[in-house]
């Protein structure tokens, strides 16, 4: 049984086509690492399975409901830890957990039980009362990380979970991550741009170049595909060796968009 | 129910964590009080209109209100561009359950503002007419920064930078208040007296100033019912509005 299906999905930020009549479908309970160069349409085809942008034509079915039609059974369905930082920085670690844990109806008891593990296991406990905006860049990531895994919904979106953490702590996420996937049979989405890391873990990758998927299969059969002796080399093959222009957010294209069609 | 309550709270914790903006923010009230009110103070005596320093206290305490509601409104183009609007936005929670929380706490946090402006005041030299009118004189401040919150929240939801929001400011705010009858009586008739009447702002001056010092222009009977509806269509407007965003 399919969790996430997806069909002729397609969204245009002007003239500039982000995500071209993308189908892919993950299996409920895998790890699917979902791949592709920078502006390739990964985060906006992660935004429109998450209610946060509309689709301009395709469907998409999470967990079997619509996320146009029906926003808040899809929000029920998911949780997140998205690409750039989304930590309220005058609260404290753990406000920042609480507020995470009342939005999406954590019963207080396990809100606090789960608050201490997952705090512990992101080595804050010790700074659990210190507002965020005081932390580093590793340990927000970390935080916000924790706060992702707080509810144990059926689907978990990563977007580049581990962009800036040492190898001992993505380490020690991909342990937890794979664990919950195996205890609660958590379906796990994942971005990343480590290789290697899509290797070891994702069951089935997708690659999406310049909005359309160009691939998709498990690690061996991409390499087996590409004749190549490993994902990194077989992600260069399919998707070419030239630098891509760094992703800008959609608002930012919309703002560029705006100023462009003030001067004419 | 309760994800209302977190949002209130998160607005309150975040205004009383930052002492620094409830100082800066009685700045310039103060100045008004004290520059406006001592160097108008006698020519007004003069023209035969009483103390300025009376009519002027719920002016600015009502200005206090309208900044504060307004930034707290505008906040959320703050709160998207550090991320933590699309944290509310993917929870399982409706959009009007986020918007009311953020709008109350934002209202909470303003209405705070004018009755500290409101003992600032006092310190200046005002003395309401009658104690007994203020709790009724709370409700008008809770009201008009309801009205200017969800104004804001209406704003921001449509711009997505804070470039616009110097604009806003002069475009906007400024005209809002001078415009209002919170520093000078209202004429009868005349551009300024049509203009006032069209100004949601008149209308929470005139009933802070009615309960406050027995002046004023068009009445409780009217301010509170005009008030009330504003409030309710920009609490709709903005709603449809957030409901709206995309990040």
């Amino acid at each position: 049984m399919s969790i996430i299906e997806v069909r002729d999905l397609t969204r245009k930020f002007g003239e500039f086509t982000a995500v071209d009549h993308v189908s892919f479908s993950v299996e409920a309970r895998q790890i699917f690492a979902f791949l592709g160069p920078n502006g390739a349409g990964k985060s906006t085809t992660i935004k429109m399975l998450t209610t946060l942008l509309r689709p301009d034509s395709g469907s998409v079915l999470l967990n079997g409901f619509d996320p146009v039609r029906n926003p808040k059974a899809v929000r029920n369905s998911f949780g997140i830890v998205f690409q750039d930082p989304s930590l309220d920085e005058e609260l404290t670690a753990c406000e920042n957990m609480e507020l995470h844990g009342v939005l999406y109806n954590v019963p207080r008891r396990l809100r606090r039980e789960r608050t201490e593990q997952l705090l512990k296991f992101v080595e804050l406990w010790d700074r659990r009362n210190s507002l965020v905006k005081q932390f580093s860049g590793g340990m927000k990531r970390r935080l916000e990380i924790a706060r992702g895994l707080l509810h144990h919904p059926k689907v978990i979106f990563l977007d580049e979970p581990t962009l800036g953490l040492d190898p001992q702590t993505r380490n020690h996420v991909w342990t937890y991550l794979k664990d919950l996937n195996r205890s609660e049979g958590i379906t796990i989405f994942f971005t990343t741009h480590y290789m290697d890391e899509a290797d070891r873990v994702a069951q089935r990758i997708a690659i999406i170049d310049l909005g359309r998927i160009v691939a998709s299969g498990t690690p061996a059969e991409l390499r087996e595909k590409t004749a190549t002796a490993s994902l990194e080399d077989a992600f260069l093959t399919l998707t070419g060796k030239t630098i891509r222009e760094e992703e800008a957010g959609s608002l930012e294209r919309m703002r560029m968009m705006r100023r462009t069609r003030g001067r004419h | 129910m309760k994800t209302i309550y977190i949002l209130w709270l998160r607005q309150l914790k975040r205004y009383f964590r930052s002492r620094s903006r409830i100082i800066g923010s009685l700045g310039q009230p103060l100045l008004f009080l004290l520059a406006l009110g001592f160097g108008f103070g006698p020519t007004f005596q003069r023209a035969g209109q009483g103390s300025y320093m009376q009519f002027l206290a719920p002016g600015i305490i009502v200005m206090s209100i309208i900044f504060t509601a307004l930034f707290s409104g505008i906040e959320i183009i703050w709160d998207r561009q550090f991320g933590f609007l699309k944290e509310t936005l993917v929870a399982p929670v409706s959009r009007l359950n986020i918007m009311i929380g953020r709008t109350l706490g934002g209202a909470s946090v303003a209405t705070l503002q004018g009755i500290i402006v409101f003992f600032v005041s006092m310190l200046a030299g005002f003395r309401p007419a009658n104690w007994g009118m203020t709790p009724l004189a709370v409700l008008a401040m809770i009201l008009t920064a309801l009205l200017f919150c969800a104004l804001g929240t209406a704003i921001a939801s449509s711009l997505s930078d804070m470039q616009g929001f110097q604009l806003i400011m002069n475009f906007l705010v400024m005209p809002l208040f001078f415009l209002s009858g919170a520093l000078f009586p209202l004429p009868n008739s005349g551009a300024i007296a049509a203009i006032a009447r069209f100004n949601p702002l008149s209308y929470g001056v005139d009933a802070l100033r009615s309960l406050l010092v027995n002046i004023g222009h068009f009445g409780l009977a009217v301010d509170f019912p005009v008030l009330a509806a504003i409030t309710l269509l920009f609490l709709l407007v903005g709603s449809f509005l957030f409901s709206r965003i995309q990040v």
